[in-house]
C-alpha cells in the first residue's frame, strides 16, 4: 500500500475543503471496500479525508419521505424503526448484504458507491477496462459467470454490487450531493450509469461531490414487497441475481408495481417494462408470470452466465408469489 | 494384540483451548524474534514462458527496503541449483534458481523491507517482462492427454472379468466431474528461517509435519539433520497443505542466508491459492453392473486427476472402488493430466473423497434403476473380507453404521421416488452414501519424564493441525498411567523431540497414541522396578498389570499397604525423575489383516424450486473408527469433515480463465466455503468398537472418513429432492433451474 496522508475533518465544508485543496485525494467512511481496493493496489490515494465524523447519520421522516444520513451504517438502517415499518424492503436488501461485521462498519453512502466486485477489477495483473482504461475487458471472453446480462457493453460486463441499492431503485429514492460549490439532487435511476465506452465511471458523481443524504419517497407499498437474493451459498456472498419488488394493490388489482434486479448489470436494474404491464392487472400468478418474462426479454448473456436469464426470470416470480404465500 | 481397552473415551476439553482463544497460543506468524525483516513475494502474471528482465530498482529505492532477491542474485541452494537434484529429493519449484516461469502466480522475487507494509508496497514495484510461451489449463478439455501416473505406490487393477459390468440386466454407466479445490485452511502459510552461521538452520514454519520438513530441508541445503530444526507449535488448520516445503519457506531461508538475519515470510491469502496446493481436478467414469436382486456383477472406475508441468502428483481416485464392495470383476484405471498450474498437494481424503464421489453417486443410480432402497443396496455387497485378496478386516462395522445412522435419520419414513416431498416453494429430499479410509499405523517413539512430584511430561515430534492431538494424547496418557491429566503436559511440533510421523493420512492416534499409551506402560514400569529393588518384599511379586499410579504414589491393586509416593521411591535411588524413551509400532498383524475405517452419511436437504438454491438442512453421520479416544474432539472432526463435504458438494471450485492461464477469484470473495448459515446441526454417532488388532487403544483413524462419502450423499439428496442428477460438482443454483 503506498503511503498516503490522513484527515479526519468534523464538519462537511472542512471535508469538501480538504478535498478541493489536495491533489489525489479521496474520501473514506466505513473502509470496508476502499480499504480492499488500497490492499491490492487499485486505488492508491495520496491523501484519505475520513468523513466518519460529520454530522450526516440521521434517519428522520420529513414531508417528502425518509431522509437518510450518507453516514448512517447499514446496520442502523437495517433496524430503525421508521425503516421497518414504512420502508421494510430496504431492511429486507440491507440484511441480505454482507455480514453483520460489515454492516456494522459499512455506511449507506459507501454502500451506493461501492465498486463492483468482478474479479478482474480485483487483480491487477489483469486486463479490466474499469479499473485501467484501455487494458480491454478480461471477462467478457473469459470467466463470466457473475456478470451483467443487461447493458453492459464490449468495454465491461461488470455488474454493482450492492443489495441495498436494488431496493433504493424500485422506491425511486434520490441522492443529495454538496460540493465545494453547490448540493444538488439526483435521482437515484440516473445515478448510476452503464458502462459504454468508460466504464471507469460507476456513476454521475463529479470529482470532489459527497453524498451527504438518500432519500426515500413515501409509499404504499409496506403490505406487498419482496427482496430475494440467490447467491452460492446461503450468506455472505454476492448476488447471482437478486430481486426487489414492491405493489401496492387494491381488490386485487395492481395500481403500482416496481421491480429491480441486483447481480445483473453495471447498475440496479428496473425493470419498466414489467412495472408497467402490471398496472391494472389482477394480482393473479399469470400476471406474475408474464411480468417476469417481461423482465428478461432483453437479456444478453455471455459463455458463463446464461443461468442467469433463467434465474432472474424465476427469481422475480417466486419473489412475487413469496409475497401472497 | 493384547487388547487392554482402557481408554474412556469421555468428552474432555482442549488443553491448549484456552490458550488458543486467548491469544497466549503463538502461531508461526506470531512468534516475535528480535532482529526480524520480513519478505513479500512477488509472483508472476504469465503462466508459462521465461523471465525476459526483471527491473527491481524502483523497489530497492522504497523506504525501507533491505533487498529484492530474484534468480539473478539469489544464493544457490544445493538441492535448486540442477533441476535433476530438485526432482530426485522432491522439492517442487526451484524457486529463485531458474528463469523460467512454469504457472501463473509463481514466486520471481523476494522483498526484503523493515516493515512488513514497506515490502508490501515495495513489491508492488517490481516490474519484470517475459517471453511467453503457450500454456494449458483446461482440464476438461484436454482429457486425451492424460497419461498413466508413474507413481510407485498406486496401481491400476484388473480382477475376475473386466467385461462382466456391460452384460449385466441393471447398469449404470456415467461420467463425473470434480473441481479444483483449495485447502485454505484459516491459518495461512508461513516460515521464518534463521541461520546460525551457515551451518544451523531453525525455522518456524506452518506445517503438520516437523520431520519430514526438516529431511527435506537437510537435503536440500547438504546439512546433516541435526542442522536443522523445524517448529510448529500451534497451527490454524492444515488439511494437508502443510506436508511438504513450498516456495516460500526456501524463500525465506535464501533471504535469511543472505541477510544473515531471520527473515519472515507469510503467502497472503490469494497466495494461498497458487503457492501451497490444492485439490486436484478430476474426471472420472464409474460403471457399475448389477443383477436384478442388486447383486454387483461388476465394476470399471475411470479416473483421471489433474497434475502440474513440473512434477505429478498422484493420489488414489479409485482406491475406495477396490475394497468398498464384494464385486468378484472389477476394472480400475487412474491417469494424470499435467497442466499448467502449480503442483497439487493431498488434500483431506485425498483421492478418495472425490472417487467416492463418483462411485457413490454411481451406486445411487444404481439404486434407482434396480428401484432398490440405497441403504440395501449398500448391506446386500457387503465385502466379507477384502475383495483384492481376501483378507479379513482386523475389523469392519459398517453394517452397523449403515443401520446407526439411519435409525438416527427416520430413514425408513422416506419416500423413495424423486420430488415427492416439498415444503412451500422448496423440494426436498434425502440421500446417503457410504465411505471408507485406509487405517494405518506408522511407527513413532515417544519420550517420557516423571517428576517427584508426579507431574508427567510426554514428547513427541508429531503435530496438531487441529483435530486436538495435544489433548487426545495427554488423555490417553492419563487413562493408560492413572495421571491426572492436569499434571500431564504433552510437547509437540518440534523437530527435535522424538520421531513421529507427520499429520497426515489419519495416524496420529493409532501411531503416536500408541506411543505414547506404550511409555506410560514404560514409565510404569521403571516405577516397579525401583519399587522391586528399594522396597524389597512388598513388590517382589508385583505384576505390571496390577500395579496403578494414583494421586502422586504407586500401589498394588488389593494391597494398600503397597502404597509409595513417587517422591519416596526416586528418594531411594537419589533421583528427581523417571525418563524413558520408547518406540512403538505394529506388529505382524500389520501383514494379517485389511485395516479401514468407516462411515456412513444421511443427508436432507432442501431445493428452492425457482431459484435452484440448496440448503442442506440435516445431517447424520455413524462412524466406525475403532474406539473414540475423546468424544468431543472426535466429533469435532467429523462435524469439520461434513462442513468440508457441504463446500465439496456445493460450493468449492476453484476457476481459470483460461485465456491468460491465471486463476480467477482466488480469494475468499471468489471462493466459496461453507458459513454458519450454510451448515445444519450434525449428528454425530460412532460405533466405538476397538479394532482388536491396530493398537493397544483399540482405536482407528477418523481424520478423513467423515469427508467420504458426504458429498455424494448431499448430490443424492437433491436428486431426490428434484430428480435431477447433478454429475459435475459443486451443484450450484445454475445447475438446478
Amino acid at each position: 500500500m503506498k503511503l498516503f496522508q490522513y484527515h479526519r475533518p468534523t464538519d462537511t465544508q472542512s471535508a469538501l475543503d480538504l478535498f478541493q485543496k489536495n491533489e489525489g485525494a479521496q474520501y473514506i467512511a466505513g473502509a470496508t471496500n476502499l480499504l480492499d481496493l488500497m490492499k491490492k493496489d487499485i486505488v492508491a490515494p495520496d491523501h484519505l479525508i475520513d468523513i466518519s465524523r460529520l454530522p450526516l447519520n440521521s434517519i428522520q421522516n420529513g414531508p417528502l419521505g425518509v431522509t437518510i444520513g450518507a453516514l448512517a451504517l447499514n446496520s442502523d438502517v437495517a433496524m430503525h424503526q421508521i425503516i421497518t415499518q414504512q420502508y421494510p424492503l430496504v431492511a429486507q436488501a440491507l440484511l441480505a448484504g454482507a455480514s453483520p461485521q460489515l454492516r456494522n462498519m459499512a455506511t449507506v453512502g459507501g454502500n451506493i458507491l461501492q465498486r463492483t466486485r468482478c474479479p478482474y477489477f480485483y487483480d491487477i495483473a489483469m486486463p479490466c477496462n474499469k479499473r485501467q482504461p484501455g487494458s480491454g475487458c478480461g471477462a467478457k471472453e473469459g470467466f463470466n459467470r457473475m456478470s451483467a446480462i443487461f447493458g453492459a457493453s464490449d468495454s465491461c460486463v461488470a455488474v454493482h454490487p450492492s443489495d441495498l441499492c436494488v431496493a433504493l431503485a424500485a422506491l425511486d429514492a434520490t441522492i443529495t450531493v454538496k460540493s465545494a460549490k453547490q448540493e444538488r439532487i439526483i435521482d437515484f435511476k440516473d445515478f448510476h450509469r452503464l458502462p459504454g465506452n468508460t466504464p471507469e465511471k460507476d456513476n454521475i458523481l463529479e470529482k470532489g461531490e459527497l453524498i451527504t443524504s438518500i432519500t426515500i419517497p413515501k409509499n404504499n407499498f409496506t403490505k406487498f414487497h419482496n427482496y430475494m437474493k440467490v447467491r452460492d451459498r446461503a450468506s455472505y456472498a454476492f448476488a447471482l441475481v437478486s430481486v426487489a419488488v414492491a405493489f401496492e394493490i387494491k381488490d386485487s388489482v395492481i395500481l403500482d408495481a416496481r421491480i429491480a434486479l441486483g447481480g445483473v448489470a453495471h447498475k440496479p436494474w428496473r425493470a419498466y417494462e414489467a412495472e408497467a404491464y402490471l398496472k391494472g392487472k389482477s394480482d393473479s400468478e399469470n400476471s406474475f408470470k408474464a411480468a417476469a418474462a417481461l423482465v428478461v426479454k432483453e437479456a444478453k448473456p455471455l459463455t458463463h452466465n446464461a443461468f442467469k436469464v433463467k434465474m432472474a426470470e424465476q427469481t422475480v416470480l417466486a419473489a412475487m408469489l413469496a409475497i401472497f404465500n | 494384540m493384547n487388547h487392554t481397552n482402557t481408554i474412556s473415551g469421555d468428552s474432555t476439553d482442549r488443553v491448549d483451548g484456552r490458550d488458543k482463544v486467548t491469544g497466549t497460543a503463538k502461531y508461526t506468524a506470531e512468534i516475535p524474534l528480535p532482529n526480524l525483516v520480513y519478505g513479500v513475494l512477488v509472483g508472476s502474471t504469465i503462466a508459462k514462458g521465461v523471465i525476459k528482465k526483471i527491473d527491481t530498482s524502483a523497489a530497492e529505492k522504497a523506504a525501507g527496503v533491505i533487498s529484492v532477491i530474484t534468480h539473478k542474485n539469489s544464493t544457490k541452494l544445493f538441492g535448486l541449483k540442477k533441476s535433476k537434484t530438485a526432482k530426485k529429493l522432491d522439492l517442487g519449484l526451484r524457486v529463485f534458481h531458474s528463469k523460467d516461469i512454469v504457472f501463473n502466480g509463481q514466486p520471481i522475487a523476494l522483498v526484503v523491507a523493515d516493515r512488513l507494509e514497506q515490502a508490501q508496497y515495495a513489491a508492488s514495484l517490481v516490474k519484470c517482462t517475459y517471453e511467453q510461451a503457450p500454456h494449458t489449463t483446461d482440464f476438461g478439455t484436454h482429457l486425451d492427454q492424460a497419461r498413466p501416473s508413474s507413481s510407485k505406490w498406486l496401481s491400476d487393477t484388473k480382477r475376475g472379468d473386466v467385461t462382466a459390468w456391460s452384460n449385466a440386466p441393471f447398469k449404470v454407466d456415467q461420467a463425473y466431474t470434480t473441481p479444483q479445490e483449495v485447502h485454505n485452511p484459516m491459518e495461512m502459510h508461513s516460515t521464518t528461517a534463521i541461520w546460525e552461521g551457515d551451518e544451523k538452520l531453525t525455522v518456524y514454519d506452518k506445517n503438520h509435519a516437523v520431520q519430514d520438513i526438516r529431511d527435506t530441508l537437510a537435503k536440500a541445503l547438504k546439512l546433516e539433520k541435526e542442522q536443522v530444526v523445524v517448529n510448529s507449535e500451534f497451527i490454524g488448520g492444515g488439511f494437508g497443505s502443510g506436508l511438504r516445503v513450498w516456495p516460500h519457506t526456501f524463500a525465506a531461508i535464501i533471504a535469511a542466508k543472505m541477510l544473515k538475519r531471520p527473515v519472515k515470510v507469510s503467502v497472503t491469502r490469494p497466495q494461498m491459492f497458487t503457492m501451497t496446493g490444492y485439490r486436484p481436478a478430476t474426471a472420472q467414469k464409474v460403471s457399475i453392473g448389477a443383477t436384478k436382486d442388486g447383486k454387483i456383477v461388476g465394476i470399471k472406475h475411470e479416473a483421471i486427476g489433474q497434475t502440474s508441468e513440473y512434477e505429478e502428483f498422484a493420489e488414489s481416485v479409485t482406491g475406495i472402488t477396490k475394497m468398498l464392495y464384494a464385486c468378484p470383476n472389477l476394472e480400475t484405471n487412474y491417469k494424470v493430466l499435467p497442466l499448467t498450474y502449480s503442483t497439487p498437494i493431498w488434500m483431506r481424503a485425498p483421492g478418495e473423497a472425490t472417487g467416492s464421489f463418483a462411485l457413490e453417486t454411481a451406486m445411487d443410480e444404481l439404486a434407482y434403476s434396480l428401484n432398490m432402497d440405497p441403504v440395501q443396496l449398500r448391506k446386500k455387497n457387503y465385502a466379507e473380507t477384502h475383495p483384492d485378496d481376501n483378507k479379513p478386516w482386523s475389523s469392519n462395522h459398517l453394517t452397523e453404521c449403515l443401520i446407526k445412522a439411519a435409525r438416527q435419520f427416520d430413514w425408513e419414513a422416506r419416500k423413495p421416488e424423486p420430488r415427492s416431498s416439498s415444503d412451500r416453494d422448496w423440494w426436498v429430499g434425502t440421500g446417503m452414501a457410504v465411505g471408507s479410509w485406509g487405517a494405518w499405523r506408522a511407527p513413532a517413539t515417544a519420550r517420557a519424564v516423571l517428576d517427584s512430584k508426579g507431574n508427567l511430561l510426554i514428547q513427541s515430534a508429531t503435530s496438531d493441525m487441529g483435530p486436538g492431538t495435544s489433548t487426545t494424547m495427554v488423555k490417553i496418557a492419563s487413562d493408560a498411567s492413572g495421571i491426572p491429566m492436569g499434571k500431564i503436559r504433552f510437547e509437540l511440533g518440534k523437530s527435535n523431540l522424538p520421531p513421529s510421523p507427520g499429520q497426515g493420512g489419519s495416524v496420529t492416534v493409532a501411531s503416536v497414541g500408541s506411543a505414547v499409551y506404550d511409555i506410560c506402560t514404560e514409565i510404569k514400569q521403571k516405577l516397579l522396578d525401583i519399587a522391586v529393588e528399594t522396597l524389597g518384599e512388598t513388590y517382589k511379586e508385583a505384576k505390571i498389570e496390577d500395579v496403578f499410579l494414583i494421586n502422586g504414589k504407586m500401589g498394588i491393586k488389593g494391597k494398600p499397604a503397597s502404597l509409595v509416593t513417587f517422591a519416596d521411591l526416586m528418594e531411594k535411588k537419589n533421583i528427581t525423575e523417571v525418563e524413558a524413551t520408547k518406540t512403538s509400532s505394529s506388529g505382524e498383524e500389520g501383514g494379517k489383516y485389511a485395516f479401514y475405517s468407516f462411515g456412513a452419511h444421511f443427508a436432507e436437504v432442501y431445493v428452492h424450486k425457482y431459484t435452484g438454491a440448496v440448503r442442506v438442512t440435516r445431517f447424520v453421520s455413524c462412524v466406525d473408527a475403532g474406539r473414540i479416544m475423546n468424544n468431543k474432539t472426535a466429533s469435532s472432526q467429523i462435524s469439520g469433515a461434513v462442513v468440508m463435504g457441504i463446500g465439496m458438494a456445493l460450493m468449492e471450485e476453484q476457476h481459470m480463465d483460461h485465456q491468460h492461464g491465471r486463476l480467477v477469484a482466488n480469494d475468499f470473495a471468489g471462493y466459496h466455503i461453507p458459513v454458519q448459515a450454510d451448515v445444519p446441526n450434525i449428528e454425530v454417532i460412532f460405533v466405538d468398537k476397538a479394532d482388536p488388532y491396530l493398537n493397544k487403544m483399540g482405536a482407528k483413524g477418523l481424520g478423513e472418513i467423515g469427508l467420504i462419502g458426504a458429498a455424494a450423499a448431499i448430490g443424492n439428496a437433491v436428486f431426490h429432492a428434484t430428480g435431477k442428477r447433478v454429475r459435475n460438482l459443486p451443484i450450484t443454483p445454475d445447475k438446478l433451474i
